[in-house]
């Protein structure tokens, strides 16, 4: 691995980079482009690049497959649960309107946690199809 | 047309690559911001990883199989084209204001949006507000895209030592 040491250093000045654009992208994604299914490529996309350099046993010592599959179905749940909590609080499904009393700050209230689910599905999910084609080479090849 | 013609996947693969990041550029200057996001970071970077570890697994060659010139295949593809471009014919001209697509609920979209919800990206109010049903198909047509991918190929654990000998497994 000594060979990559550009590689090395360059992507971990990269990476915080990344992750820091992701949050925002999530974040901010009301006033500016994005949302939720960008800023979860987003977030794997910084997760696969220090895959790449520094070994998928590594990330996976840090982002543990089991947790990343929990995490998937989280997210999807956290979405419907949403909708199911406007149903409950007297409207249809995922109507946020009736959520708070204010209907304006219900509907910022309901995007944003819906975006949430989004964004944590579609990291999670494209982190998963990154360790399950990684995870089948053979150890002694680093990733392509 | 290179991608296509060409016998090296991994060349072809590259190609694609480019392809996603030139049509990302081009989304930029059409002002779908949104939209240039995903191509650049799904299709130019995410597919382009996603390919390249396909092609550890496999082979980087293509197999070339003789190709003999098939004259019902030609056929159907003229047709099928053809019925394609005289399909478009009835399309309304670009940007024209008359079109279908924006009389039906574009107005209130564009106009209504930023009082109802109160945020002024339109394409999120839109997305997750009033079309919230639609995404949360997208979400679970990722999920169980996932979930399909695992049964598939397995969670990839890396510590799978005991099965074989470790170098020659598969």
């Amino acid at each position: 691995m000594n060979p990559h040491i550009v590689l090395r250093v360059g992507a971990k000045l990269l990476i915080p980079v990344i992750v820091l654009f992701g949050l925002y992208v999530q974040f901010h994604g009301e006033y500016s482009p994005g949302g939720g299914f960008q800023a979860g490529i987003i977030f794997a996309a910084a997760l696969i690049l220090y895959a790449l350099i520094f070994g998928l046993e590594t990330v996976q010592r840090a982002v543990p497959p089991g947790a990343v599959h929990a995490l998937a179905g989280l997210g999807a749940l956290l979405y419907m649960s949403i909708g199911i909590w406007s149903m409950l609080a007297g409207g249809n499904f995922l109507e946020y309107k009736v959520l708070l009393a204010d209907a304006q700050r219900a509907e910022i209230l309901g995007i944003i946690l819906i975006e949430l689910g989004v964004g944590v599905t579609v990291a999670t999910v494209a982190i998963t199809l990154f360790y399950s084609f990684a995870g089948r080479m053979r150890p002694e090849q680093d990733g392509g | 047309m290179a991608t296509v013609w060409i016998r090296n996947l991994f060349a072809a693969t590259m190609l694609m690559g480019i392809f996603s990041l030139l049509a990302a550029s081009l989304y930029v200057l059409l002002d779908a911001v949104d939209v240039a996001l995903t191509e650049a970071a799904v299709g130019a970077g995410l597919s382009i990883i996603l390919m390249l570890g396909a092609l550890v697994l496999t082979t980087s060659k293509e197999k070339v199989r003789d190709t003999r010139h098939n004259l019902l295949a030609l056929v159907v593809v003229l047709i099928t084209g053809g019925a394609l471009i005289y399909g478009t014919m009835d399309m309304p001209g670009f940007g024209d204001p008359e079109a279908p697509a924006h009389q039906h609920v574009s107005p209130r979209y564009t106009q209504e949006s930023v009082d109802e919800i109160g945020i002024p990206n339109m394409v999120t109010s839109v997305l997750a507000s009033y079309r919230g049903l639609d995404t949360l198909g997208e979400v679970l047509v990722i999920f169980v895209a996932g979930v399909g991918v695992l049964l598939v190929l397995g969670p990839g654990r890396y510590r799978r030592r005991p099965r074989g000998s470790g170098k020659a497994q598969e």
